[in-house]
C-alpha cells in the first residue's frame, strides 16, 4: 500500500462515475420499479393467482373431474371454434384493409377508418342486440335460414359473427401504423423489377408486416376466446350447446360451482398464457431477423 | 432506346405537377432533369417509369407507344431516392428479385440466376456483400445495390431518382463516377433527377432545368451554362 505511487490515491485520478444524463437518481429509480411491481403484483399476478388456487382448492382431481363434464368440454370446444373462425377470417379482413387504407387513395377513407374503429367504441352489447335485430328469427334474412335449417341467432353463426365484430380492429389497427411507416417505396421497386400484385404481397408486404401481424393476430385471438357480452346476448346461453367458455364460467360461478368455475377459468387464463408464451418463443427463435426489420 | 415524351400533363386533384411538356431523348443518352423541389422532374421520371399515369399526353419508346403499358411490362431499371432495398432479404436476394420474379418461360436457372447477381455485385465494385442485410451497409453500398437490383432485369432505360441526395459530398463524386462507368459500359438511356446543379452539370450530356412543371429549357450543359434561356435559368444557375 505505501509504496502506491502518490498520484494514484489522488481524487482527481479517481475513474470518472459515467452516469447518463437522463437517468435519475437511485433511489428515484428504485421507488418507480417499486411502485410498478406492486401495481402488477396486485393487479395482475394475485388475480391470476387466486383463479388458479380457488379451481385447486379441493384438489387437482376435482378440478380435473369437473373439466371432464360435458358442459365444459362442450364450452371448450365452442370457444376453440369459434376463435379457430374468427381469427383468422379477421386476420384477412384486417389485412385487406388495411393495405386499402395505407397503399391508396380514395374517397371515404376516414369513413373507413372510423368504421374500422367503431367496436372499440361500441358496448359489445349493443353489438349483440344490433346483431340480434338483423338476423334474428323474426327478420327477414334469419327467417330465410331458420327455414333452410340454418339458424342464425342463439347458434354457432351469431357467435362467429358477435366474436368476429368485436375483433375486427385489432388486426387492422396493429398493421395500419406499421405499413404507413413502411410507404409503398418497397413495393414500387417489386413493381419496376417485374412482379405481380400477389408475388409482391407474398414477397414484400407480408413478410414486412408479420411481426405486426402476429400482435394483432394474438390480440384478435385472446378477445375472441374471452368476449362475454356480445356472445351472452346472440347465443342464448344454451347449456352445452351455445355456452362458451366465458359463458359457462358465469353460469358455474351463479350456480355456487366455484370448484367448476374457476377450473374452466383457469384453462382460459392458460389459453392466454399459452399464446403470450408462443409470442416470446417467435420473439426469441427470430430475435436478429426482427432487429434487422427495425433498423432503417 | 430512344425516348419521346409528347405533350406530357399530369394533375393531381386540382393542381397542375406537369404542364404540357415535351422532350426528346437520343438513344444512350445520359440526360440530367435538373430543378428545385415541386417543380415537376420527380412526376415525369415515374411517368416514364410507369408508377403515374399522365393526365393527357403520350410517351413513345423507340417511335411505339408506350403510355399505356404497364410498369411490370416497360422494363424500366428505377433506382428510388432512399433506395427501398427490401429489407428483410439479403442483397444477393435483392438482386435476384427481379429475375426470380419473371414467368417461369423465362426465368434463367438457378444458377444463371447466381452467375448474373455475381457478376452485378463486381460491376458495382462490391463482390462480398451477396450474403448481408441492407441494414448493414453504408449508404453508398445501398445505393450501388440499388443500381444493381434495377440493372439485374436488363431494364430498356435506367431512371433514377435523386440517386445521390442522401449520401455525403466524398461518397456523392465517387459514385457519380460509377454511375458514369455503368453508363458508359451498358449503354443504357439514363435519366437522373437531381436539385444539384453541379451534379447535372458534370454527370449529364443533356440537361432538361425544370421549374413549376414546366421545362425552361434544354441543352448540353456548357451551352446551358453560356446561354440561359430565361430568367429562371440564370437565376437557379448563379446560386
Amino acid at each position: 500500500m505505501s509504496d502506491a505511487p502518490i498520484t494514484h490515491s489522488r481524487p482527481a485520478h479517481r475513474p470518472p462515475t459515467h452516469r447518463p444524463v437522463t437517468t435519475e437518481s437511485p433511489g428515484f429509480r428504485y421507488a418507480l420499479i417499486a411502485v410498478v411491481v406492486l401495481f402488477l403484483a396486485f393487479l395482475l399476478f394475485a388475480p391470476l393467482v387466486a383463479v388458479f388456487a380457488e379451481a385447486l382448492s379441493k384438489g387437482a382431481i376435482e378440478a380435473v373431474t369437473s373439466l371432464a363434464n360435458p358442459e365444459a368440454t362442450s364450452a371448450i370446444k365452442l370457444t376453440l371454434i369459434v376463435a379457430a373462425v374468427a381469427v383468422p377470417l379477421n386476420a384477412v379482413f384486417g389485412i385487406a384493409a388495411a393495405w386499402l387504407i395505407t397503399k391508396y387513395d380514395f374517397r371515404g377513407k376516414a369513413l373507413l377508418i372510423t368504421l374500422i374503429d367503431l367496436p372499440f367504441s361500441v358496448s359489445p352489447v349493443v353489438a349483440g342486440l344490433c346483431l340480434v335485430l338483423t338476423f334474428g328469427a323474426n327478420t327477414a334474412i334469419g327467417g330465410w335460414m331458420v327455414a333452410q335449417g340454418y339458424p342464425i341467432v342463439f347458434a354457432l353463426p351469431s357467435i362467429i359473427l358477435a366474436s368476429m365484430f368485436v375483433t375486427f380492429p385489432f388486426v387492422a389497427r396493429e398493421l395500419i401504423p406499421v405499413m404507413i411507416e413502411q410507404g409503398r417505396a418497397e413495393e414500387e421497386a417489386a413493381l419496376t423489377l417485374g412482379a405481380s400484385g400477389w408475388r409482391i404481397f407474398f414477397t414484400v408486404t407480408l413478410p414486412n408486416i408479420r411481426w405486426a401481424l402476429l400482435y394483432g393476430v394474438l390480440l384478435c385471438n385472446a378477445r375472441a376466446m374471452g368476449e362475454f357480452g356480445a356472445v351472452a346476448v346472440v347465443s342464448g346461453k344454451i347449456r352445452g350447446q351455445t355456452a362458451t367458455m366465458p359463458i359457462t364460467i358465469e353460469m358455474l360461478y351463479n350456480e355456487y360451482l366455484s370448484v367448476a368455475a374457476f377450473s374452466l377459468a383457469a384453462v382460459l387464463a392458460l389459453l392466454a398464457l399459452l399464446t403470450l408464451t408462443l409470442k416470446t418463443l417467435l420473439e426469441w427463435r427470430f430475435a436478429d431477423q426482427l432487429a434487422a426489420a427495425h433498423r432503417p | 432506346m430512344q425516348i419521346e415524351i409528347d405533350h406530357i400533363s399530369k394533375e393531381f386533384g386540382a393542381t397542375a405537377a406537369l404542364h404540357p411538356v415535351s422532350l426528346s431523348i437520343p438513344s444512350g443518352a445520359l440526360v440530367a432533369l435538373l430543378g428545385p423541389s415541386g417543380s415537376g422532374k420527380t412526376t415525369l421520371l415515374r411517368i416514364l417509369g410507369g408508377l403515374e399515369f399522365p393526365t393527357a399526353g403520350r410517351v413513345l419508346f423507340d417511335a411505339t407507344d408506350a403510355t399505356n403499358l404497364t410498369v411490370q411490362d416497360r422494363r424500366a431499371g428505377f433506382v428510388f431516392q432512399s433506395y427501398a432495398l427490401f429489407r428483410h432479404m439479403t442483397v444477393f436476394e435483392n438482386i435476384a428479385y427481379g429475375l426470380r420474379a419473371r414467368p417461369r418461360a423465362q426465368r434463367p436457372a438457378k444458377a444463371e440466376i447466381a452467375r448474373r447477381v455475381t457478376k452485378l455485385l463486381e460491376l458495382i465494385q462490391l463482390p462480398d456483400i451477396g450474403a448481408r442485410y441492407p441494414s448493414q451497409l453504408s449508404g453508398g453500398q445501398r445505393q450501388r445495390v440499388a443500381l444493381a437490383r434495377a440493372l439485374a432485369i436488363e431494364p430498356r432505360m435506367l431512371l433514377l431518382d435523386e440517386p445521390f441526395g442522401a449520401l455525403d459530398a466524398r461518397v456523392r463524386k465517387e459514385l457519380r463516377a460509377g454511375l458514369r462507368e455503368i453508363h458508359d459500359t451498358t449503354g443504357l438511356t439514363t435519366i437522373f433527377v437531381t436539385h444539384d446543379q453541379d451534379e447535372a452539370m458534370e454527370l449529364a450530356d443533356l440537361v432538361v432545368v425544370m421549374s413549376m412543371g414546366r421545362i425552361e429549357q434544354i441543352g448540353r450543359p456548357q451551352d446551358i451554362r453560356a446561354r440561359p434561356a430565361t430568367a429562371f435559368v440564370k437565376e437557379f444557375l448563379a446560386v
